[in-house]
C-alpha cells in the first residue's frame, strides 16, 4: 500500500507530487495525461517566473520536475472510481488496475462540457471538436460553427474567420463574453451570429455534414450547412470518482477546507476539481502543495 | 526499433502535436511532420488513415495514435 496516491496530473497534482516526493512520502502519481487542461491552451503570460512561456514547454519543466523524485508515476490510465477501504482507499482505472493508499489527493481537474444533443458523440473527432486551438487549422476553408458565447468561443470565432469561408457563431445566450472580443468580431464580413439559439442536434453519416439549430423566442428551426463544430460551452469537473464518496456542489465539484480536506479522513483535493474560486495554473499549483503538505501531516498522525 | 517510420500529423497551434515531436526529438527518433494546416493532400491523408479529423494523429509503420498517448506511444516504438 502506497501512503500517498495523487490522482491528476494538472499543476495542482504535479505540485503535490513535487512536495510530496520532498517529504519522502512513498507516492504514487496516477493521470491520463501530465499537463492537464495547459495542453490546450498556447502561451501562457500570468505563470510566476515566466513573462512569456508556451504551454508545452510548462509542462515539460512540470515533467521533468516532478520526474527528478524517486515516486512512481502511472501515466495514460485514468481512475474510474475511488473507494475506501480498511487503512486507506482503493483506486480501480479505466483499465481494471487497483491502487491502494493511506491518503489521497484527488486533484483531476475539469474538463469540456458536451452539449449533449443527438449526434454530438457520434460525430466527435468526425466535424465535432473541443479543442478550437488544436483542430482548427484542418477546417481552412470550410464553413464551420462555434457553438458558446464566453471567451473562448468568441475566441474560436475570431481563429477562424480567418482561415474557414465562413463561421456561425451560435449562442443559447446573448453573447457573454469580453467586449472587447465582440467588438472584434463585429469586423468579420464572413460572420453569422445566432445569440439566444439552442443546438438540436447534429447531422452526418461518416463526418459531420450539417446542424440544426433552434430560435429559442421563436421556437423556429434552422438548418446550417457545416463540415466542423467548435464546441465551447464551458467546463466541468471529473468528480465522477469520487460521487457517492464525498459529497459534491451543485457544479458537480469537491468542496474542500483551506486546509485542503474533504469531508472524508485522509481523502484530500486540490485545483480545479475543488469548489475553490479562481480556475488558473498557479492558483492550482499553490492548492497542490498545500493539499500535499496536509496529506503529511494527516500520514503523520497515522503514524503516532 | 530505428528502423520504425515515424509520421506525425500536426497543427503549428497545437500544443498536444509539439508535446509529440519533442517528445520524439528527446527520445531521438527520427520522424516526418506534416502541417495539416497549410498541406491539403496530408489532411486527406490523416483522415482517411485515421477516420477522424483531429490533430495529432500519429502513425507508427502501419498503426495510427489518435492524439498524444504517450503510453501507446511507447508501446509501438518498443514492438
Amino acid at each position: 500500500m502506497y501512503e500517498l496516491m495523487i490522482i491528476g496530473g494538472g499543476p495542482a497534482g504535479i505540485a503535490a507530487a513535487v512536495y510530496a516526493a520532498r517529504k519522502r512520502l512513498n507516492t504514487l502519481l496516477i493521470s491520463g495525461d501530465i499537463g492537464g487542461q495547459i495542453n490546450t491552451t498556447m502561451g501562457i503570460e500570468n505563470y510566476l517566473g515566466y513573462q512569456f512561456i508556451e504551454a508545452p514547454e510548462l509542462i515539460e519543466k512540470f515533467q521533468t520536475q516532478v520526474s527528478q523524485y524517486p515516486i512512481d508515476q502511472k501515466i495514460g490510465d485514468k481512475i474510474s472510481r475511488l473507494k475506501k477501504i480498511e487503512g486507506g482507499f482503493e483506486a480501480v482505472t479505466e483499465t481494471g488496475e487497483q491502487y491502494q493508499s493511506k491518503a489521497v489527493i484527488f486533484a483531476t481537474g475539469k474538463r469540456s462540457r458536451q452539449l449533449n444533443v443527438p449526434g454530438e458523440k457520434e460525430l466527435a473527432g468526425k466535424g465535432v471538436t473541443y479543442c478550437a486551438i488544436c483542430d482548427g487549422p484542418v477546417f481552412a476553408g470550410q464553413r464551420v460553427a462555434v457553438v458558446g458565447g464566453g471567451n473562448s468561443a468568441l475566441e474560436a470565432a475570431l481563429d477562424m474567420v480567418k482561415i474557414a469561408e465562413h463561421v456561425d457563431l451560435v449562442s443559447l445566450t446573448p453573447l457573454t463574453g469580453d467586449a472587447v472580443l465582440v467588438d472584434k468580431l463585429g469586423d468579420a464580413k464572413n460572420l453569422r451570429i445566432f445569440a439566444e439559439y439552442q443546438t438540436e442536434k447534429i447531422e452526418g453519416r461518416d463526418f459531420v455534414s450539417g446542424m440544426m439549430i433552434k430560435d429559442v423566442k421563436s421556437g423556429k428551426s434552422k438548418q446550417l450547412d457545416v463540415t466542423g463544430i467548435f464546441i465551447e460551452i464551458g467546463l466541468v469537473p471529473n468528480s465522477a470518482a469520487v460521487d457517492g464518496l464525498v459529497p459534491l456542489n451543485k457544479w458537480k465539484e469537491v468542496p474542500i477546507s483551506c486546509a485542503s480536506e474533504t469531508t472524508m479522513d485522509g481523502l484530500y483535493a486540490a485545483g480545479d476539481v475543488t469548489d475553490v474560486p479562481e480556475k488558473q495554473i498557479i492558483v492550482a499549483a499553490g492548492e497542490g502543495a498545500k493539499a500535499a503538505l496536509q496529506a503529511h501531516r494527516y500520514l503523520q498522525r497515522l503514524e503516532t | 526499433m530505428a528502423d520504425k517510420n515515424v509520421v506525425i500529423y500536426s497543427t503549428p497551434t497545437c500544443p498536444y502535436c509539439k508535446r509529440a515531436k519533442d517528445y520524439l526529438s528527446q527520445k531521438g527518433i527520427p520522424y516526418t511532420d506534416y502541417n495539416v494546416a497549410t498541406d491539403k493532400d496530408k489532411i486527406r491523408e490523416m483522415i482517411q488513415k485515421s477516420g477522424q479529423m483531429g490533430v495529432p494523429v500519429i502513425a507508427v509503420d502501419d498503426e495510427i495514435i489518435i492524439g498524444f498517448n504517450q503510453a501507446k506511444l511507447d508501446e509501438l516504438l518498443s514492438k
